[in-house]
């Protein structure tokens, strides 16, 4: 086995993929640079981030796949799973080899894992688009922390372009450190150190608008009165908002606390 | 703002929306405009509520005060219950307010008829234009058609809203002249049509000059209650899909009957909504709009009420055991649907594969098929598993191996032992 090394990036791991071919590596391994655990037998290739190799492996991709599977195979890359690379890396090697389209082939085992994995985070992108929850403060900015299970902000951030097109916003994804931020002119990535607890109740009150408690206030209001009682179903409830996603939530959160 | 005020009538006139059972926020293509606040698209349900119900829209009312008295109705103006009404400028804040916070989709506003319905009408039309001339908002607007407005007011409500729906109330007109005697079916018949005319002529204009502004893009729906009282699901289901025929309606929903009074036409307070009931017909409806069932395949005379205890296309599958098993390698498309525990997402990924090979029994589990229940009626590699057994056999069988969670309510028997 070899191992084979990148930053972590999607253009690092499409050099790396475009380095396996160039150097003929066999029974390659690739991971994260933080991830190699170190074998003891077996050669190490670093692949560094190369714009050129990546443009390149990226066109060839976008030429043999069709749009929809080309964002599948990109999604799965973003669910960070273990061992996502090398499925990706054997699924592009399986579309290379194949005269014929084969991407609707879910026989294949990596076909159907990349399918299966690019709906999870499909389904969690989706989930941010619905549980985001704005709260509006003093300098008239609209920001929301989040934690999603996958990187979804790429993912997201045309979606919130679109809508909220007459204010600014703050999308920031606390468990990777970095945000979406847009100033009415376009959409930026930033990375600062943000106070994680600023959804508690005090520091509400300092930050926020004045109006901001009100509509909070407002929407639990709202968000228990269409409730129907006699057809309470907590299992479906909790079915279609996990528990896990609760303390993002305006409605949820002050019943846990 | 009066916060304790505004947070009392919104806690009464959502409560009073509440059974209006529509969120839907989809349908519509409303792009934002210039910069301006909002875009439509496949709607997002933004939170559920503990009865597992989607929260996509600030469902509300404008006033639950009401001239009229239709019995299955919280807000009828015989019961004794707190009044309130909004301002037109109050909804219009709430709901760029609530938008702005990524909480909803847009709004779906209906309204207790006050002095009559072309004036009721004209308020909620008068927000929705609010809306989109003042606010520039794109996102997605529900107007309630007020039984009884003038088809003006209705092809104005067009300009601005979404959708427009107009609530059937009643299965047949019997019961409708029995619990609501100030509503006419022949009347809301009439505005339906009038509806879907104009939404066709819209379509027509909008194929000549690209810029018509649109009618209603995500067209008109309508609701049904289920349940309060005696009609079976043939007549149900008749009725719908002669919505869906005649009326290109998108949706009909079903509501269970949710007892709100003690007068002796209706179910007593404290019974059961019809839950499993419900559930059913919006099988039974989905098999209607996607899986090209005909309505008399699933109720016919025979068989004029659903299963409780197994969904409609398994019933179906059990009175027509001739059509089985199929060959899951060659079977036609429109049959490989109508298989038990197979939907439409996994009859596209098999008719995708198999055009690479021969399919397994392994990978069909794989696929997540439900297999306890598609084995007696498919083979592939000559693996096959019914042994020409009987319909209630294979009933039985799918039924123990199932843990549905409706099984205790199936039984309509008390336990004794």
């Amino acid at each position: 086995m070899n191992i084979v090394i990148y930053d972590g990036s999607f253009e690092g791991l499409l050099t790396a993929v475009f380095e396996i071919y160039e150097y003929k590596i066999l029974e390659p391994f690739i991971c994260k640079e933080n991830e190699n655990s170190g074998s003891l037998f077996g050669n190490i290739h670093e692949a560094k981030s190369d714009k050129i190799k990546f443009a390149r492996v990226y066109k060839k991709l976008k030429d043999k796949l069709t749009p929809n599977t080309f964002s599948q195979l990109y999604k799965t890359f973003l669910s960070e799973q273990k061992d996502i690379e090398n499925v990706i890396y054997r699924y592009i090697v399986y579309v290379l080899a194949s005269k014929q389209a084969v991407e609707n082939n879910y026989a294949h085992p990596d076909v159907l894992m990349l399918q299966q994995t690019s709906r999870k985070v499909q389904r969690e992108k989706h989930r941010m688009e619905a549980f985001v929850r704005f709260q509006l403060t003093k300098d008239n900015l609209y920001y929301c922390l989040i934690q999603p299970d996958f990187n979804v902000l790429p993912l997201i951030s045309n979606h919130f372009e679109k809508r909220y097109a007459d204010q600014r916003w703050l999308i920031y994804d606390s468990r990777r450190k970095y945000g979406l931020y847009y100033d009415l002119e376009k959409v930026s990535e930033v990375s600062l150190n943000f106070e994680t607890d600023l959804n508690n109740a005090a520091a509400i009150k300092n930050i926020c608008d004045e109006s901001e408690e009100l509509y909070q206030q407002l929407w639990q209001q709202y968000f228990s009165s269409v409730n129907i009682a006699a057809r309470k179903n907590m299992k479906l409830h909790i079915q279609h908002m996990p528990k896990r996603y609760w303390r993002y939530l305006t409605e949820k959160r002050y019943k846990q606390e | 703002m009066n916060t304790d005020r505004i947070t009392e009538k919104l806690a009464i006139l959502a409560d009073a929306a509440k059974y209006d059972v529509s969120c839907a926020s989809s349908g519509s293509d409303r792009k934002n405009k210039n910069k301006g606040l909002g875009n439509t698209g496949n709607g997002i349900c933004h939170a559920y509520t503990e009865d597992g119900r989607c929260v996509s829209l600030l469902k509300i009312l404008l006033t639950n005060v009401c001239i009229f008295d239709c019995a299955y109705c919280v807000s009828r103006k015989s019961n004794d219950i707190k009044r309130a009404a909004f301002t037109v400028q109050e909804v219009v804040d709430l709901t760029i307010n609530f938008y702005r916070r990524n909480y909803i989709e847009g709004l779906f506003l209906s309204s207790g008829i006050f002095t009559n319905a072309d004036y009721t009408m004209e308020r909620l039309i008068k927000i929705a234009k609010k809306l989109r001339t003042e606010n520039n908002f794109n996102g997605y607007i529900h107007l309630k058609t007020i039984p009884g407005a003038s088809e003006e007011l209705i092809k104005e409500a067009g300009l601005w809203a979404d959708r427009l729906s107009i609530n059937v109330e009643m299965p047949t007109e019997k019961s409708l002249a029995l619990l609501a005697p100030d509503k006419k079916q022949h009347s809301m018949l009439q505005s339906m049509e009038h509806l879907k005319n104009a939404i066709i002529q819209n379509k027509e204009e909008k194929k000549i000059f690209k810029k018509a502004p649109s009618f209603a893009p995500a067209g008109q729906s309508t609701q049904m209650v289920i349940g309060a009282t005696p009609e079976t699901d043939l007549e149900i289901l008749y009725l719908a899909n002669g919505f869906y025929k005649k009326f290109n309606m998108r949706r009909v929903y079903y509501s269970g009957y949710v007892p709100v009074s003690n007068d002796y036409r209706l179910p007593a307070i404290g019974t059961p909504v019809p839950m499993i009931r419900e559930n059913r017909l919006y099988q039974a409806d989905w098999l209607l709009r996607f899986y090209g069932f005909k309505v008399n395949e699933i109720v016919n005379k025979e068989n004029p009420l659903l299963d409780i205890d197994i969904d409609p296309k398994l019933s179906w599958a059990l009175r027509n055991l001739h059509f089985f098993p199929i060959d899951i390698n060659t079977a036609d498309k429109q049959l490989l649907i109508r298989v038990p525990g197979i939907g439409i997402q996994s009859v596209n990924k098999i008719c995708a594969a198999r055009k690479f090979g021969a399919i397994t029994w392994e990978y069909l589990k794989k696929l997540g098929i439900a297999m306890n229940r598609t084995k007696y009626f498919i083979y592939t590699n000559n693996i096959y598993e019914k042994k020409d057994w009987q319909p209630w056999q294979i009933k039985q069988f799918i039924l123990s191996e199932g843990k549905s969670k409706y099984k205790p309510n199936f039984s309509p028997q008390i336990n004794l032992f």
